[in-house]
């Protein structure tokens, strides 16, 4: 705990400017700027709700609320760990430079796609309100889904992050990797519509745990079960202890190949 | 005197592939042929020595000798493969300055940037920020990024970002070779500034005069090994006739 309060007393200013920058050359030179993190989401959310009201229609009240739950989370996990991802090798200039605490790299670009996401946490309220003309207090339990995966996220980014510097395929097969991902969550679509002897993939799928958390709190309105919040900890430890063991073992030798 | 950089039996060895490797493709090709071979490469041979406080520490020697890969480890950049480095007090780095400008952002967020990657604080910072612009003589140019400066504007908001602390320790790297020669006067102005409040520095330079007018002690590396170390006037002597 000493040495946690101790780094974020030497490096805490650092993480804050990284973070900072990336947030200002996101929205540099747009006129709507930081709004666009409010507005993009919604806008998503609307033309595909309008499509699969019209074209597919699934029995699932509320559907609005539904996707954009769905999309939060995909889009979280889509951007921090390809943003993480590139973090080791784009600041490869600075590691040359000066000894910094490389893992402040990753860390920043997961948190500053964490700050994306509040942004669009007004729209969200906005959206639980108007459709459901109530706000209840448990509504708010969605914090500990998201704070657990934003953990799993850091995690996965130092792992791509490490793997990134010797092996720059991962950008390629990430993307592909990813799009699967987002199919095998249930975004748009019923949990329902899968087969029994499909379910395996759902629970193969890490995303699909924090998915079902986030949209007790949010869209049921109640707070997430004990044993999903379990399996959500499980996880993200998980996800932590590997990214921290690769990240350490290698991190000496990323100077060589950047 | 105490020492304030210990070097204990440092070697920096590189494994250099014959070719860079960097798609899977390539990787496989070359595993089958069987020419995945790597080169072991020696930097650096079991190099120790020390530096006292308010020592003037030359390096030199020729291309490829190891003076920046050297440089490097001191600075924490680069871990040694064998041996340790140990180094008491704050050190600022002066190793390719303003390399860790961000071309997108204006010169004002740049310097709270890369100040705070120096390990400065904000408050700090912010004090120093008049000091900073003057001395680079950007005043009319802050608020436009970076990316528009030109190459001598670059290195002197890097040199005046890194020089506004008083360090313990101060690396210098050929930087001087940067700006017009106004500018190079008052960058050795500011370190003779500090050569007076009791700095210790480690420089490189490939100019034999100016490790004569600022040096009291000189290692010099030939081929990764140290070739002598000591006393400025015998080593650079040595050094000369060859």
């Amino acid at each position: 705990m000493k040495e946690i309060i101790s780094f974020l007393n030497k490096y805490g200013y650092l993480i804050s400017e990284l973070v900072l920058r990336d947030i200002k050359k996101k929205y540099r030179r747009s006129i709507l700027g930081v709004f666009w993190s409010l507005l993009n989401p919604l806008i998503t959310m609307i033309v595909t709700a309008m499509i699969f009201s019209n074209l597919f229609r699934f029995d699932i009240t509320n559907f609005p609320l539904y996707l954009l739950c769905g999309q939060i989370i995909v889009t979280f996990y889509n951007e921090s760990t390809g943003f993480a991802m590139s973090s080791i090798i784009e600041n490869g200039v600075l590691l040359k430079k000066v000894y910094i605490p490389k893992f402040v790299f990753p860390l920043s670009r997961v948190m500053s796609s964490c700050v994306n996401l509040l942004f669009t946490l007004p729209a969200l309220f906005l959206i639980v309100i108007v459709t459901t003309h109530s706000l209840p207090p448990a509504t708010f339990s969605f914090i500990l889904p998201l704070f657990l995966f934003f953990l799993f996220c850091l995690g996965i980014g130092m792992l791509l992050s490490t793997v990134a510097v010797y092996f720059r395929d991962i950008f390629h097969l990430y993307g592909i990797f990813l799009s699967l991902l987002g199919y095998t969550t249930p975004v748009f679509y019923p949990e329902s519509i899968v087969p029994e002897k499909y379910m395996f993939l759902f629970k193969m799928n890490p995303l699909y745990y924090y998915l079902s958390a986030f949209r007790q709190a949010v869209y049921e309105g109640h707070l997430p079960d004990y044993g999903l919040i379990a399996v959500c900890v499980g996880l993200s430890a998980a996800a932590l202890v590997v990214g921290t063991y690769f990240f350490r073992k290698y991190q000496n030798n990323f100077i060589l190949y950047i | 005197m105490e020492p304030v950089i210990k070097v204990e039996h440092v070697s920096m060895h590189f494994n250099l592939m014959e070719e860079r490797v960097d798609s899977l493709k390539e990787y496989v090709l070359k595993f089958i042929k069987g020419n995945l071979m790597y080169n072991d490469f020696i930097a650096l041979d079991d190099i120790s020595f020390e530096v006292e406080k308010k020592d003037m520490l030359g390096l030199v020697g020729l291309n490829g000798a190891g003076k920046s890969t050297l440089l490097k480890i001191l600075a924490g950049v680069l871990k040694p493969s064998v041996g340790k480095v140990e180094v008491k007090g704050t050190m600022v780095p002066l190793i390719e300055v303003g390399a860790g400008f961000d071309p997108d952002l204006t010169a004002r967020e740049n310097i709270f940037l890369n100040g705070v990657i120096l390990g400065y604080r904000k408050k700090f910072i912010s004090e120093h920020f008049d000091e900073i612009v003057d001395f680079a003589e950007i005043r009319d140019f802050i608020d436009v990024p970076v990316k528009n400066f030109s190459s001598g504007m670059y290195a002197r908001l890097g040199f005046s970002i890194a020089t506004v602390v008083q360090p313990d320790i101060l690396i210098v790297d050929e930087v001087l070779g940067v700006g017009d020669f106004r500018f190079q006067e008052k960058c050795e102005k500011r370190i003779s500034e500090m050569i007076a409040r009791g700095v210790t520095i480690i420089l490189v330079s490939h100019d034999i005069t100016m490790i004569e007018r600022l040096c009291n002690k000189v290692i010099w590396l030939d081929h990764g090994k140290m070739r002598a170390y000591g006393d400025m006037k015998t080593v650079c002597e040595e050094y000369k006739k060859i």
